[in-house]
């Protein structure tokens, strides 16, 4: 399979002394959906400013489809398209004339560039707002605008910086449809974000990048087989007079109110389990959610091992 | 990146500078006009008709080619240091950088941009001339020539001076203590002549002075300097200008971490 990104000891340090990267090296596959999580000051968006070459690396290399960035600047430059963190468009051009611009900059024919700026910015919910000023868009509008504008030179790879931060739920749930889709359709997409329940629900391969190094670069299924425990919240549509008994090794129930309880489930058992032994004792499960995020207790776990 | 595509971007550069200056237009086209305007008033025909003539011109006649020449020098400069400037101020010149545009298309593209404001401005002006003086181009050739390099070396300039602005304070310096004296000392208002031997020594250390004789050649056919001079002049200004530029870019000065 062909490798979208391929980085190799990458280093950076700033001018005032700060090593961002340590010598970092990953791997990115053609089609994937990576995540790139850490905490703030991690090195997440330095890893992005260097392979979109907004930051000026130390060291080290970076491969975008097997071409170098620093040798092959101009071809590397058509296979990406870069959703940064922070709005970074003028705020006094109209939405449909940013993403024009965009494609202009990319040598895309007028036709072709009108084109496609209608596709990204209908498929986007954006149209309607094509000859508003940008100022005047929601913030959510805003990140959708950064979405449009990356893609309207249709790049085989998609880095997108925190895309979702700030943005309603309703929202980020239909940027994660849309993001599902295009990854569907064969876009590689790599994620930065701090919602840890995004990389979960969108993510097929993951790291975890802290001070500067990569900490953990697995499968995202993989990793989240290594949690040992889970803790889920059960809720009863009937009153529970008192708590439920189940008997089960490694299994711990506690009662929080008349309507829920804390099941911690460990050591390989299964929530079926459980769910067999409750039926026994007549209570009906209306509702059932993880007490925490599962990546996030992961997530938590590596850097406190950090 | 082929051929049609660098000229796309280098259209889409271009076309967003204009819309940029024209969209502004109170800003940018209006004010030079007006205090061009009061110059023609002021010095041109209340202070002119009392000076008499100036190098065997009638003094509003000869400073005309002198007010177009700082007007045009103005704009170019001013657009572009404030257009790249805010693109590095907002952040939006990273839709540049990300894009495989290359260096010398944004460059190019960017003076391009500050030229199409100086030179628009300086039809203003020269509009607004005729008005006070009757105005006979001598030399077409040398006076369009001569505006042009004027506006690409000043475009130039501006580019430099908004790679290393870090604040709005930063762009408004030069103009103000280097440019402005640079110009009023270039010889618009009046001869060389009339300086005493040291002063017109100082004189010929000005870039401006020739820049401005030159075009007072094209526009009256007379001039206080050797037109040919101003030409090398201009030449070896875009071409060290232009290389400083292009080795800014290329070494991401100011617009890389």
């Amino acid at each position: 399979m062909t490798i979208a990104i391929s980085i190799k000891d990458l280093r950076k340090t700033y001018a005032n002394g700060f090593e961002a990267l340590k010598g970092i090296s990953l791997e990115v596959k053609e089609g994937d959906f990576f995540a790139l999580l850490g905490p703030n000051g991690a090195g997440k968006s330095t890893t992005i400013g260097v392979i979109s070459t907004l930051i000026n690396k130390s060291g080290g290399s970076v491969e975008v489809f097997g071409r170098n960035v620093d040798t092959h600047v101009y071809e590397t430059k058509l296979d990406f398209g870069v959703v940064p963190q922070e709005v970074n468009f003028s705020q006094f051009e109209k939405v449909q004339d940013i993403v024009m611009t965009q494609a202009g900059y990319y040598g895309l024919p007028r036709k072709l560039a009108k084109e496609r700026c209608e596709k990204y910015l209908k498929k986007l919910g954006l149209w309607e707002k094509r000859s508003d000023r940008s100022r005047s868009l929601s913030g959510g509008m805003k990140r959708r605008l950064m979405i449009a504008r990356a893609l309207v030179h249709e790049p085989r790879l998609l880095i997108l910086d925190e895309p979702t931060a700030g943005v309603d739920i309703e929202l980020r749930r239909s940027m994660w449809k849309f993001l599902t889709a295009i990854n569907d359709n064969g876009t590689t997409i790599i994620l930065t974000t701090h919602y840890l329940e995004e990389a979960e629900q969108l993510c097929k391969n993951i790291a975890i990048i802290d001070e500067g190094n990569i900490i953990v670069d697995t499968n995202m299924k993989k990793l989240l087989a290594e949690l040992d425990s889970q803790v889920y919240i059960l809720d009863s549509q009937e009153e529970i007079a008192r708590s439920p008994v189940v008997e089960l090794e490694n299994v711990n129930v506690r009662s929080i109110d008349s309507h829920s309880f804390e099941v911690t489930v460990a050591g390989g058992r299964s929530i079926n389990e459980v769910f067999a032994l409750l039926d026994q004792q007549g209570i009906q499960i209306s509702s059932m959610r993880n007490k925490t995020n599962r990546l996030e207790e992961l997530f938590l776990s590596r850097l406190n091992d950090n | 990146m082929l051929v049609n595509h660098k000229f796309i971007a280098f259209e889409t550069i271009v076309i967003k500078e204009v819309r940029r200056f024209s969209r502004i237009w109170v800003q940018t086209l209006v004010p030079p006009a007006i205090t061009i305007g009061l110059y023609f008033v002021i010095f041109g025909n209340l202070v002119g008709r009392r000076i008499g003539e100036m190098g065997g011109f009638q003094y509003m006649e000869f400073i005309v080619p002198g007010l177009i020449m700082m007007s045009v020098i103005q704009n170019s400069y001013s657009n572009v240091v404030s257009s790249f400037f805010s693109h590095k101020f907002q952040r939006s010149v990273e839709e540049l950088l990300v894009s495989p545009v290359p260096n010398y298309i944004i460059l190019t593209g960017f003076v391009a941009g500050g030229m199409a404001r100086g030179l628009a401005v300086g039809m203003i002006v020269t509009t607004m001339s005729l008005f006070f003086a009757d105005l006979h181009i001598e030399n077409p050739l040398i006076t369009v020539a001569v505006v042009l390099m004027t506006s690409i070396v000043f475009s130039l300039a501006g580019f430099i001076n908004a790679v290393f602005a870090n604040n709005f304070d930063d762009i408004s310096i030069i103009p103000t203590f280097v440019l402005t004296p640079l110009i009023y000392l270039g010889g618009v208002f009046y001869s060389i002549q009339l300086l005493p031997p040291f002063w017109q020594l100082v004189s010929a250390i000005n870039p401006i002075f020739y820049m401005v004789n030159a075009f007072r050649y094209g526009i009256l056919g007379s001039s206080d300097v050797d037109v040919y001079w101003a030409f090398l002049i201009l030449a070896v200004f875009i071409a060290v200008l232009y290389s400083g530029c292009i080795w800014m870019l290329r070494h991401s000065t100011g617009i890389r971490a």
